[in-house]
């Protein structure tokens, strides 16, 4: 009988899985997903389709460039979480070049250059989304009032592939701003907060999801409770989430307090744009995010801080998506900093002292 | 009592029912026993009989040498039948030193050390040295002469006996058969122990998943009041000797440095329990409890196997393998070693022997780390294994030992929620090989190192003192010359 003396202990292993993993994330997106395929028509699906086909295909022709198996990686989820979460980013009616160079940028640059599956220094699908967003801003914000599925003057399928494929859309009749968009731009033209607040959707239509937007950032709270079930699952842990959320809130509140006119609400942040596709789902990408609790909290407060900056004073309405990559940018500098205590040492890696002495 | 928090480790599938109420029953005495001459860690006995010799029962077969040491004594009586270095039971599959033992079937004794009647009033050098001579070591798994740790009392400032019962490796229930079947012989051996440290306290330590030793325990220690039976969390690795240290008496070992330097000495229950054979009878450590368990083995059992029985032997006493196994281990699956053969004896050290299915190992191919994080959520170390197996894999070992590779106790638990099935310890226990390795060559280079510039100097010296002579005998010459 021959037996197996290859490896050393241990000889047992948790039911866990980078597949499984992965599709647990994909799943806990799906509600979202389905409500916001009903809220987007036929065009949007036909997009969230694409997206993903072109990302799998990518990833193929990307393994078989470098010689790899091909059948593990594809196999394993990550291809279609980034492009599903890359389509969730992406404008509704979004056309097919759009989805497209998305994925280029996103499975090409973004993974394989850097080695594929655990070697990408930034979130593939935000690195996908920014590229698109400053070199097609017209179209990556044109975000489209909701057209729901089968409702009288939303377009059918064979209207949705026109609109995807034969670029029949006409983004200026179809699109609208969204709440943060809005804002901004309202404030550019000296219109206060304030007063430009009454004429965005209210907190409860931003909670729900029926406001114009990106595919799936729209419904805030299917997507939180996508994220209390990823939590709940053990997939992510609360670090993340919370400190992205609970800076936003904090920085919104305290700002808006101290001018009105200037800065929106603490509640507006949190249940606007992709807060919390971000927090539950972007900012919480393993690869990309520290590896030790404390780590995760500063990287956590650094993406809340960034995304409240940058919607308060940059250029862009939506600061999520930089705010992350910033921070993934920071991330080997917060492992390295940052590690548990060792057992016996203290937090500079001195053996503790022994009794007695100081 | 009150238990501290203990961070990281792992909630496993433990599959202790699979002996846990199987008593402990005895093997009858295999046809061969292959005794090898190194069942501790430190210095291997050596050799005291002869091929051909007739030997009986306990004994000495071979005496310890140097300070950490055990002797190995005949597990019955019976004829050498030769003294070869055959497979030992370990993965490298090197061949050791080995006494192979026919037994006769007489299971006559040698005259044994007369039985310390009142070991409470002996002295400790008395009993440390009954336990030394017995052979006794941690059968806990890491079979370290039990003596040497009880001679940390000399140290002083000891106060607690720590009695390890947590048992927490998945499917090994021997320690909690002995508690449950041999509660007082296990109270009394920790007794004995803690009068050897002069600790004043013992404490033994049980996981809640072992309610009925637990009241056993419980009962036998009711009449000693320093005697207390706590319940510690199931949370492997719990039996681990720093980390039962720190749940039980909230004291933190600092690195480097051993329990015994925060007071607290950790002995197993099963030593304890040896320690009472070899203090009440004079009995010398022979057989151990050892559970046969695993999907594949027939009938899984506890059983009191004389030390040196091949593990052949064992499976064929519960049944065989009733399907074929994926690995076969000695010890838990956690931290036990993968048997290189059958045909290996079970030595001290060994706690179990199990024959695994595929799906119970649930061994995969690795995938690339997605950097989840898991393994330094449940490091009970506090290390980072992720960025030490990333430097190992790049040959950085000293970046590795930087970040704190030696004070990995290579217990799994990364291994096991590695979510891409990476074989952390793999890496860990190479890297630690090495370290060790080229640590004992950098040794024996500044000793090489030390020894020419030593022979420099003295050959330096001497060749002064004979230009000196010279010189000397030149000026007297010359003296000579000018005073004729």
């Amino acid at each position: 009988m021959s037996i197996l003396i290859d490896k050393s202990a241990p000889f047992a292993h948790a039911p866990n899985s980078v597949q499984q993993t992965m599709l647990t994330v994909i799943l806990a997106l799906v509600p979202a997903t389905l409500f916001d395929a009903w809220l987007f028509g036929w065009p949007a699906i036909i997009m969230f389709v694409n997206t993903i086909g072109f990302c799998l295909l990518l990833e193929a022709g990307c393994l078989a460039l470098a010689d790899r198996p091909m059948q593990p990686t594809l196999t394993d989820g990550s291809a279609v979480l980034t492009g599903w979460l890359l389509a969730m980013s992406l404008p509704p009616w979004a056309p097919w070049w759009i989805s497209l160079i998305g994925a280029v940028f996103s499975i090409c640059l973004a993974k394989h250059v850097f080695g594929g599956l655990g070697q990408n220094p930034f979130n593939p699908a935000m690195v996908g989304r920014i590229a698109l967003l400053v070199s097609f801003p017209l179209q990556m914000t044109g975000f489209l009032a909701p057209h729901k599925l089968f409702a009288e003057g939303s377009p059918g399928l064979g209207e949705g592939l026109g609109i995807i494929f034969g670029g029949h859309g006409n983004f200026d009749s179809i699109s609208a701003a969204s709440a943060l968009g809005y804002i901004k731009t309202e404030l550019s033209r000296g219109i206060p907060v304030s007063q430009s607040m009454a004429h965005v959707p209210d907190l409860m239509d931003l909670a729900m999801g029926m406001h114009p937007g990106s595919f799936g950032e729209t419904s805030a709270l299917l997507i939180l409770a996508g994220g209390l079930v990823l939590l709940a699952r053990r997939i992510i842990s609360w670090h993340i989430p919370v400190a992205v959320i609970g800076t936003l809130f904090v920085f919104g509140t305290v700002f808006n307090a101290v001018d009105p006119d200037r800065f929106t609400s603490g509640a507006f942040q949190v249940l606007s744009g992709a807060t919390f596709l971000g927090a539950f789902f972007i900012a919480t990408d393993y690869v990309t995010s520290p590896v030790s609790k404390p780590g995760q909290l500063v990287f956590g407060i650094g993406v809340g801080v960034l995304t409240w900056v940058i919607r308060s004073f940059a250029g862009y309405p939506e600061g999520m998506a930089f705010a992350v990559l910033l921070m993934n940018a920071l991330t080997p500098l917060i492992d390295h900093h940052i590690r548990p205590r060792a057992f016996g040492r203290t937090r500079k890696g001195e053996p503790l002292p022994a009794k007695g002495e100081k | 009592m009150r238990i501290f928090p203990v961070k990281g480790g792992v909630h496993l599938e433990y599959r202790k029912e699979l002996t846990s109420e199987k008593p402990i029953v005895a093997l009858p005495m295999p046809k061969i026993l292959l005794v090898p001459v190194q069942q501790h860690m430190g210095a291997p006995a050596i050799t005291m009989v002869q091929p051909g010799e007739t030997v009986a029962k306990g004994q000495v077969l071979a005496r310890g040498q140097g300070l950490v040491s055990a002797p190995v004594h005949a597990p019955t009586s019976g004829k050498v039948v030769d003294i070869e270095r055959i497979t030992a039971p370990h993965p490298s599959g090197l061949p050791q030193i080995t006494i192979i033992l026919e037994p006769d079937g007489a299971d006559r004794w040698v005259e044994l050390p007369a039985p310390i009647n009142d070991p409470f009033a002996a002295t400790p050098a008395e009993i440390r040295e009954r336990v030394a001579v017995s052979g006794i070591v941690g059968l806990g798994g890491a079979s370290f002469p039990s003596a040497v740790k009880l001679g940390l009392g000399s140290r002083g400032k000891l106060d607690i006996l720590l009695v390890n019962g947590a048992e927490c490796e998945p499917y090994l229930t021997c320690d909690d058969r002995v508690m449950r079947e041999h509660s007082e012989e296990v109270v009394d051996g920790a007794r004995i122990m803690a009068h050897a440290l002069g600790t004043a306290n013992i404490i033994i330590a049980i996981e809640g998943n072992k309610p009925v030793a637990q009241a056993a325990m419980q009962r036998a220690a009711s009449q000693f009041t320093n005697v207390a039976v706590v319940t510690v969390p199931v949370q492997y690795p719990m039996g681990a000797e720093r980390h039962l240290t720190l749940a039980v008496t909230g004291r933190e070992t600092p690195a480097r440095k051993l329990t015994a330097d925060v007071g607290v000495v950790v002995h197993n229950v099963a030593t304890a329990r040896a320690v009472h054979h070899a203090v009440r009878f004079g009995r010398p450590l022979l057989s151990r409890v050892v559970t046969v368990s695993g999907g594949a083995i027939a009938e899984a059992k506890n059983i009191d196997v004389p030390l040196g029985t091949k593990v052949a032997d064992l499976l064929e006493f519960c049944g065989g393998l009733k399907r074929p196994p994926h690995r076969i281990i000695s010890g838990g699956p956690m931290m036990g070693q993968p048997l290189p053969s059958l045909e290996v004896p079970v030595v001290k050290g060994t706690s179990g022997i199990l024959a695994l299915l595929s799906e119970e190992t649930n061994e995969a191919p690795s995938q690339p780390c997605i950097r989840c994080g898991s393994c330094v959520n449940v490091c009970p170390c506090g290390l980072v294994p992720v960025e030490m197996a990333s430097f190992v894999r790049n040959e950085k070992l000293d970046d590795a030992a930087r970040i704190g590779l030696m004070d990995c106790v290579s217990c799994g638990g990364c291994s096991y929620i590695c979510p891409s099935h990476i074989p952390l310890v793999h890496y860990f226990n190479y890297a630690k090989g090495r370290l060790n390795a080229l640590d004992r060559d950098r040794r024996k280079r500044e000793l090489v190192k030390t020894m020419v510039e030593a022979r420099g100097v003295r050959l330096e010296k001497q060749a002064q003192a004979r230009r000196d002579a010279a010189a000397a005998a030149a000026a007297k010459n010359d003296a000579n010359r000018a005073n004729p």
